[in-house]
């Protein structure tokens, strides 16, 4: 926990300013400011339909924001145009549901990025997706599955393994854990762990699993009335004074959560 | 862990510096391999020649010292390279190397250690033979499978029948509405050029032996007994078999059907004998429709090139005997059963993805266009035989 504050004297890895967010008449966003430093996980939590998705889909320039400026890398992307692309092959992104593709194998879907911006061969690409598939956690023979074949946790993990595909510098999660058993979303939690200190990844985690928030998260955002409410270490924003904080993190499951965090460590 | 001197990451894909390559200097503790410039995916290709080139030899000793960037693709290919193994022992003792990178390696390293691609098998003449022998195995299945869900629908039908407070009247009236009434249309003025076309052919051919009268007789044959149910039927197994396999499919995709199944409801009494009845009524109603509007297709071209009076035309087409439309009449219900069930069985076959129900939809309307054609043709000996 300690390396988010060292970073912060670095440039953010994402840089969210003034981003007003509307669909029709409902405002979604107000003013949204928000930094992610690199090497840092930032988990972003909020009640439904406080625009937690809707957040992460602006960052990866999904939606268009009504106002605002957002910066990855310190590039803005409102203004990118054809340099796009190039800053596109420097985030991963892991849906919701996987978004898998389902007519192609596992091992094709990991490849896929690798033979489109990395110019590989098909046949270096496929070894490359199985190292990739071996990093998430996945055995060798479910390469060869399709999307359709696999269960939850597998979907997870071959998702998150062609996220990884190209190296990126962000990695972007929308709620990783949602769907998995607790020994499941317990190892996907210790996955990202291992993955980011050996690459180095800023990951965006999108989340409601509170296990995941005491286990793997440097930082904790949370979103509420239009805006980052507040973003800090969790021991900070469980202290808060907000009613909805207060609910989330000291309700039962909260509680539940930090006990088990805290026998984790000592 | 710091994390301040985090790799910069934009040399992964902006700037091709210099690729990495390795060579090997004797020292006095052994081998000393040297890996120097930029491991990364732009290098990929050039870094595979470089390995290739370096001699083989035993590692003992690994130096970093002139190491650019690496990402995975690097890794995988440094560890293909040593071997796995090789390269998880020596990372601990390497020189040169900041920790980063040196967890970075011993992922890869660690991943790929447990991991043993196998050789794709080389082709061989047998598969040919074996792609056959499965392609026969599955035509047979599948004509299990078409045999077994005909007696399920039929016994659900009959079940159904049986109890009035089991049919399902909306559900019906929106299938008639959809694959009967919707498509009349298209299938009058379907048959109606098909009409026009069997009249000039038959003039053109018939004026050679003087007898152009018999294009009526030809014209009227041919839609009452075979042309009218026919290209209905063809018609209706591309646009109404596609639907229902489309339909269907997609809901399977969604789990809908087994949601119906968890309820205590019959899938195929809620969603097939609705479609199966509908198009019993339907398609009858519709080769009629394409009979007449054959026939008058006829009696337009007659009328403008022919010289056949509208009068002359009515009454050489009263003289047939009624047994022909009987004949083509009787075919309708049998395709309507078989589309229908076509349709709604590739539906239900239909696997959790897009791509299974593209394959469904196209496989439903080949079976049934070919099943309508096949019976059209053992019917057609049939009848003949049978003098009708």
């Amino acid at each position: 926990m300690t390396a988010s504050t060292a970073n912060k004297r670095a440039a953010p890895a994402i840089e969210v300013r003034k981003l007003c967010n509307r669909f029709g008449t409902n405002l979604v966003h107000q003013d949204l400011d928000l930094d992610v430093y690199p090497g840092e996980i930032l988990g972003v939590v909020g009640g439904s339909g406080t625009g937690k998705s809707v957040l992460l889909r602006s960052i990866i320039g999904l939606i268009k924001p009504a106002a605002g400026d957002i910066k990855l890398l310190g590039e803005s992307i409102l203004t990118l145009g054809a340099q796009g692309s190039a800053l596109e092959k420097r985030i991963g992104v892991l849906f919701q549901n996987g978004a898998l593709f389902s007519s192609l194998t596992v091992t094709e879907n990991i490849a896929l990025p690798l033979i489109e911006h990395g110019g590989l061969k098909r046949k270096d690409a496929e070894y490359l997706a199985g190292v990739k598939l071996a990093l998430a956690g996945l055995p060798a023979h479910a390469g060869n599955l399709f999307p359709a074949e696999l269960s939850g946790g597998m979907v997870k993990r071959a998702a998150l393994a062609r996220a990884l595909a190209l190296d990126p510098a962000i990695l972007f999660l929308d709620e990783p854990t949602a769907g998995l058993d607790p020994i499941g979303a317990a190892a996907f939690d210790n996955l990202l762990l291992t993955l980011r200190d050996a690459f180095g990844l800023t990951v965006f985690l999108v989340t409601h699993d509170l296990d995941t928030l005491y286990t793997s998260c440097d930082r904790v955002a949370v979103l509420s009335q239009k805006k980052v409410l507040v973003a800090d270490s969790l021991e900070v924003v469980a202290a808060t004074e907000d009613d909805w904080i207060q609910d989330y993190f000291h309700g039962p499951r909260g509680r539940a959560a930090a006990t088990a965090a805290a026998q984790a460590k000592g | 862990m710091e994390r301040s001197g985090k790799p910069d990451k934009t040399a992964t894909t902006t700037a091709p510096n210099h690729c990495g390559s390795l060579d090997v200097a004797e020292n006095d503790s052994g081998a000393c391999l040297r890996v120097k410039g930029d491991w990364i995916l732009a290098h990929y290709a050039n870094l595979q020649q470089n390995i290739s080139a370096t001699p083989k030899s035993r590692v003992e000793q690994l130096d970093f010292t002139n190491l650019g960037t690496v990402d995975t693709a690097g890794a995988t290919l440094l560890a293909q390279a040593i071997g796995a193994d090789t390269l998880l022992s020596l990372t601990a003792s390497a020189t040169g190397l900041s920790s980063e990178y040196a967890e970075l390696l011993k992922t890869v390293a660690t991943a790929m250690s447990g991991q043993e691609q196998e050789a794709p098998r080389p082709p061989s003449w047998l598969d040919g033979i074996a792609q056959f022998g499965a392609l026969v195995h599955t035509g047979w299945q599948n004509f299990l499978l078409l045999a077994g869900f005909m007696g399920l629908v039929l016994t659900t039908l009959f079940g159904v029948v049986l109890h009035p407070r089991r049919w399902r009247i909306t559900a019906l009236v929106t299938q008639i509405h959809h694959t009967g009434l919707n498509a009349v249309a298209i299938v009058a003025l379907l048959t109606f050029l098909v009409g026009a076309v069997v009249a000039f052919l038959g003039a053109t051919v018939l004026a050679n032996f003087g007898a152009s009268i018999y294009t009526v007789n030809l014209v009227a044959y041919s839609f009452l007994r075979e042309f009218g149910v026919l290209l209905t039927a063809i018609l209706l197994a591309g646009r109404t078999a596609s639907a229902f396999t489309a339909q269907l499919g997609s809901m399977k995709v969604n789990e809908e059907i087994d949601a119906l199944r968890t309820l205590g409801l019959n899938p195929v009494e809620i969603l097939v004998v609705p479609r199966i009845l509908a198009l019993l009524i339907t398609l009858p109603l519709l080769t009629f429709i394409a009979m007449i509007s054959g026939i008058v297709g006829g009696a337009v071209v007659g009328l403008f090139s022919l010289d056949i009076s509208l009068a002359r035309y009515l009454a050489i087409v009263q003289e047939i005997p009624v047994r022909h439309f009987f004949v083509g009449m009787a075919k309708a219900p049998i395709f309507a059963f078989m589309i229908a069930l076509i349709g709604c069985l590739e539906g239900f076959k239909v696997q959790g993805s897009a791509q299974s129900v593209g394959e469904h939809t196209t496989s439903s309307v080949v079976q049934s266009i070919f099943i309508v054609i096949v019976l059209d043709a053992v019917a057609a000996l049939f009848c003949m035989e049978m003098g009708w």
